[in-house]
């Protein structure tokens, strides 16, 4: 294909002074955040897992709390993420003008996009380090599988991010991130297997949500933390491997169509 | 074999664009921004893009970085082929955008050394490069103050700063001065004359006629995309326009106009209630304006916004 638009992203190690950047402003807060890190899913699981986990004690023979813990990880990824890809990178393109600010230097739309989708993508596994150490003292998950956890992660992490930057590229306005949240990433939520195990949805509706991302992720994470071994790993990571990859290169297009036509 | 003039032209221009065309839009809706403009800056010089809103200047500059591709014709930036080679010209450019884009997180300071990462520069080198960026835009008492504590002339002057990080040859400036009080205006004129003194490449879009003037060796008027006008401020106004002007305003002024100043002028506008009577030799205007009652007037040499006006007309562009 002839047309730049279409153009496969070039990939070069100048996106590390853009992702410092963003480290950078994270650091000037990071107080602020790392406590909202730990709040957030402590309160969560303390709240459902000994309120909802009194009148439910077990899901397949695991205690809820385990149970919750090990899937609502892979929310908060998801959150974290898609939070940053939006709101923030938005922000940063539409607001505050940071990314012409940074198209002006020697810099171009490809370093911008990668830098946001690996800056999207620590950051959520800031949180999920977080979390972890949340669950850790609440005594879950201290396996040796674990450690395999966080590139897990970090895969996720990225993934919600490229999706997220598809819809950074085609917001008008932050009431656009609104319907994506609800409409979107709320509806999976409940498809993943996060609060309650996937085989009790209607057939024909468990058979579709395995395309979904965030069940894919999963179906990685909670064996791992509940100290086992997960199933179908090359299903579910060609999933996640074709939303990121996918999904970033599509978004490449859409933002280089806003921004350099 | 190329020709001592072309050998010389190769030599001397910093940027040089040739027969550009890029137009938005699609079938009923195309609309033409940029029309077949040429046009090249002499390394040294202070070259201006003047034009009413909307005339394709902002365009143009995001063409000459290669922040998007023309649909015809050829650009050449500080001697590398853009859009192709866009990226690595820019290492050689600085840039001020029209509206403020610094980084609201970040002190004064720590705007200039994060700016100059993007260039590849490793940090010792822009530390040791910030007091002297400081002192130039008289920012040094601010340097480790947040953004939101800057003036709207401190913010352009702290943009300025920002754009010289990478010491360029050739800086861009999309309407400098917009939005600036007359003090703030006149420093950054300073400031720019300096840099123009240390042989710095000024490409200046600006609907500001003084400041134009002020500093453009050459400028170019542009309009609808086409460049209808070119050369030095003084060479432009001895060209197309007389070289003075009488301003008539007041009651009496319009029928004034009609019944005496038509017939004494070279060239008679009308604007609202004022009377524009273009003319090279004032002498008779003059002599028959102290009798008029109910009308002032104001006597003055041709400057650039005539020149302006004329070229590209008094109907308002939005």
């Amino acid at each position: 294909m002839t047309d730049p638009l279409y153009r496969l992203p070039e990939f070069s190690l100048r996106f590390v002074p853009i992702w410092r950047r963003n480290f950078m402003v994270w650091k000037k807060l990071a107080k602020a955040s790392v406590l909202g890190n730990i709040a957030d899913p402590l309160i969560t699981l303390i709240a459902f897992g000994y309120g909802l986990g009194g009148l439910l004690k077990s899901i397949d023979g695991i205690p809820y709390i385990h149970y919750l813990a090990s899937g609502s990880i892979c929310m908060s990824i998801m959150m974290a993420a898609s939070f940053e890809v939006l709101y923030s990178a938005f922000s940063r393109m539409h607001v505050q003008k940071t990314w012409e600010a940074l198209m002006n230097a020697p810099l171009s739309l490809d370093d911008v996009l990668l830098a946001e989708l690996l800056w999207a993508a620590t950051k959520s596994l800031f949180s999920g380090v977080a979390i972890l150490a949340v669950m850790f003292m609440l005594d879950i998950g201290l396996h040796p599988q674990t450690q395999l956890v966080l590139p897990l992660l970090f895969l996720i992490g990225m993934c919600f991010s490229a999706i997220g930057l598809i819809v950074n590229a085609l917001a008008r306005g932050y009431d656009f991130f609104t319907y994506y949240f609800t409409l979107v990433l709320t509806p999976m939520v409940f498809l993943s297997g996060v609060y309650y195990p996937v085989s009790q949805l209607p057939h024909w509706l468990e058979r579709l949500s395995q395309c979904l991302p965030l069940r894919a992720a999963v179906e990685l994470v909670r064996p791992l933390i509940l100290g086992g071994w997960p199933d179908r790993v090359v299903f579910n990571l060609a999933i996640l491997l074709i939303y990121c990859i996918g999904g970033f290169y599509i978004a490449v297009i859409l933002t280089r169509r806003r921004l350099l036509t | 074999m190329l020709s001592v003039d072309a050998l010389a032209m190769n030599h001397t221009a910093i940027l040089s664009v040739e027969n550009l065309h890029k137009s938005y839009g699609k079938g009923q809706d195309k609309a033409s921004v940029v029309d077949g403009l040429s046009f090249s800056l002499r390394r040294g010089e202070c070259y201006g893009l003047l034009g009413p809103n909307g005339a394709g200047k902002t365009t143009t500059l995001r063409l000459c970085l290669g922040l998007t591709a023309p649909d015809a014709g050829s650009i050449t930036l500080v001697g590398k082929e853009v859009p192709l080679h866009a990226r690595k010209a820019r290492m050689r450019v600085g840039v001020v955008p029209q509206g403020d884009n610094l980084d609201p997180d970040f002190t004064v300071a720590e705007n200039l050394l994060v700016y100059g990462r993007y260039f590849g520069m490793d940090d010792a080198t822009i530390n040791a490069r910030i007091p002297a960026l400081l002192e130039f835009s008289n920012l040094t008492a601010k340097a480790k103050a947040r953004i939101g504590e800057l003036s709207g002339g401190m913010k352009r002057r702290l943009t300025l700063a920002r754009a010289l990080v990478n010491d360029p040859d050739l800086i861009f400036m999309d309407e400098p001065t917009t939005g600036l009080d007359p003090q703030a205006r006149h420093m950054i004129w300073e400031r720019l004359k300096s840099l123009l003194a240390q042989g710095k490449t000024i490409l200046l879009t600006t609907h500001f006629m003084d400041e134009a003037e002020r500093l453009c060796d050459r400028l170019a008027v542009i309009d609808h995309g086409k460049l209808i006008a070119e050369g030095s401020p003084r060479e432009l106004i001895a060209r197309h326009i007389e070289s003075e002007v009488v301003e008539v305003y007041g009651d009496n002024a319009l029928t004034w106009g009609e019944m005496e100043g038509r017939g004494k002028s070279a060239r008679l506008e009308i604007s609202g209630e004022t009377v524009f009577c273009y003319t090279n030799d004032a002498q008779s205007l003059l002599a028959g304006l102290q009798a008029v009652q109910g009308i002032r007037y104001l006597h003055r040499p041709a400057n650039l916004e005539d020149l302006f006006l004329k070229l590209t007309g008094r109907e308002m562009r939005d």
